[in-house]
């Protein structure tokens, strides 16, 4: 059996744990895969927060994204960071930038064990600032060189690709030069806030392929969270794990300790437990039914007659959930155009589910993107894209890779 | 396949007939398939993809050399130099070194 045979049927650990630390944010991006902005009273305290890093440390979970939300603005942000990299488990943390000071970045600079993920979803600040707020491109530009500024070693500038930006790939190539940064892009999920805005927002089809060819080019260069293995049915395979990991090498751990099967599925559908039921995440981990049935075999249904199944596996689970489509069958953004087909066969009237978790502001702040100039009601607060893998310096951010291609073995 | 084989880090030779160990900065997480391994020096993650593989590498540290781990594995004649060749990859990267 390939190895990613093995990770179809789950590991004992997650190798790509999320967790969401906060729903509050500074920001009010118009994509939040997470719907934050408030603070919900029942997020974790320090001491339990700390009783979920013994437990990652006990299942030998190396490291973990930390997300949000904005997960600096948590009071005891930095005191976690430490009690997790004194306990062995490493932390990437996504942020905007908003507390990444000289200070800060001194601090982070003399760090070991920790990487930083700036969020940044255009190469000017025009383009950035349309989905993330007024002010947002300064604000990340200014911890970059921050971080810069104290010697920090490469981190990360993270892009979500949209109709707007995937013309500007080769300027943000040449921030992350600038800075001394690497350039990670991940897809644009109808997640969260992401579902009001993803028909303006999500790539054209001439664009997926412009993605495709220049992350062809430059996939050695460019950490991509794995996420674009739909585009593989374009031709060869992407680096990485062509593989939805979703409940079996990834799961997300949100802010109020509930355990969802990837950070783009925060909805009751995809809801495996919660950190602070007895057995803790382990027991979900293990044992939940959600997580039993992901780790299934998968049919294919609707793609299994499609040549191309085996490159794309069907796509994004998270990203069919929530453009109303079946989970067994194209991928809205299906390169050979099965997705769009799809679509436009759900037929008026047709439902897209909706998560009761939203911690949205409910009014508008003036530093709110105002992209679509909606009604008063849905707006404000959010950001943050957050991993959806991230490992090590390796040619794919989660550190996996097709089976034979670089991990040492014996046999296969 | 395109694991490195002949030399290892600061470019020393791979040679099994020496004593080797598992890195102490190296942890291996069991798995069905055998271990995910990660070095907390270079921060990667790679896998050992069978359980004797697995044996063989807990076990240099208590053999004379990388022969005698991998026979007292149980790995079968036809499979030794497949295991080698394994090995020779785990010493490039730093998962194993000479002791």
């Amino acid at each position: 059996m390939k190895l990613v045979d093995h990770f179809q049927y789950g590991l004992n650990s997650p190798i790509c744990l999320t967790w969401e630390l906060t729903y509050a944010c500074n920001l009010s991006c118009a994509h939040c895969l997470s719907s934050s902005g408030r603070r919900d009273p029942r997020e974790l305290t320090t001491a339990e927060a700390k009783a979920v890093i013994d437990e990652l440390q006990r299942m030998q979970v190396f490291y973990i994204n930390i997300g949000g939300g904005e997960p600096t603005v948590r009071p005891d942000f930095w005191e976690l960071l430490d009690y997790s990299i004194a306990h062995n488990v490493g932390v990437k943390f996504s942020t905007n930038g908003l507390k990444i000071d000289k200070r800060r970045a001194a601090q982070l600079a003399a760090t070991d064990y920790v990487d930083i993920q700036i969020s940044l979803d255009g190469a000017t600040p025009e383009v950035n600032d349309y989905v993330r707020g007024p002010g947002s491109y300064d604000m990340a530009i200014r911890a970059l060189e921050n971080l810069a500024e104290a010697g920090f070693q490469q981190p990360k500038i993270s892009v979500v690709m949209t109709r707007q930006n995937v013309d500007q790939l080769d300027e943000f190539k040449a921030i992350a030069d600038k800075y001394g940064a690497q350039l990670r892009i991940t897809r644009l999920r109808p997640s969260g806030r992401g579902a009001d805005v993803w028909d303006e927002l999500h790539p054209l089809p001439s664009q997926q392929k412009q993605m495709y060819d220049w992350l062809v080019d430059r996939g050695d260069q460019v950490l991509t969270g794995d996420s674009f293995f739909h585009l593989s049915a374009f031709g060869e395979a992407l680096p990485g794990l062509n593989l939805c990991g979703a409940g079996r090498v990834v799961c997300l751990i949100d802010p109020v300790g509930d355990v969802y099967a990837c950070p783009f599925a925060i909805h009751e559908n995809f809801l495996a437990g919660n950190v602070r039921s007895p057995g803790g995440f382990q027991e979900v981990w293990e044992n939940s039914e959600l997580f039993t049935e992901l780790r299934q075999p998968q049919t294919g249904g609707a793609c299994s007659g499609c040549q191309h199944y085996d490159s794309c596996q069907g796509g994004c689970m998270a990203a069919k959930f929530f453009t109303g489509l079946p989970l067994d069958g194209p991928d809205p953004e299906c390169v050979r155009g099965f997705g769009e087909e799809a679509l436009a066969a759900r037929g008026d009237g047709h439902v897209i589910p909706k998560s009761e978790v939203d911690h949205s502001r409910t009014k508008l702040g003036k530093k709110s993107p105002v992209l679509l100039q909606l009604s008063m009601g849905r707006p404000d607060r959010a950001c943050e894209t957050s991993p959806l893998a991230g490992l090590g310096a390796s040619e794919s951010d989660s550190g996996l890779r097709p089976a034979g291609r670089g991990v040492p073995v014996a046999g296969s | 396949m395109s694991t490195k084989t002949a030399e290892g880090v600061a470019g020393v030779e791979f040679d099994p007939g020496a004593p080797y160990r598992c890195s102490p900065q190296v942890s291996l997480r069991p798995e069905p398939f055998g271990a995910l391994v990660y070095h907390f020096g270079t921060r990667k993650l790679s896998f050992l993809k069978t359980l004797p593989l697995v044996e063989v590498v807990k076990g240099l540290e208590s053999r004379p050399d990388v022969h005698s781990a991998i026979v007292a594995a149980g790995v079968e004649e036809a499979q030794r130099p497949a295991y080698l060749k394994a090995l020779a990859g785990l010493a490039a990267s730093g998962t194993i070194e000479p002791r």
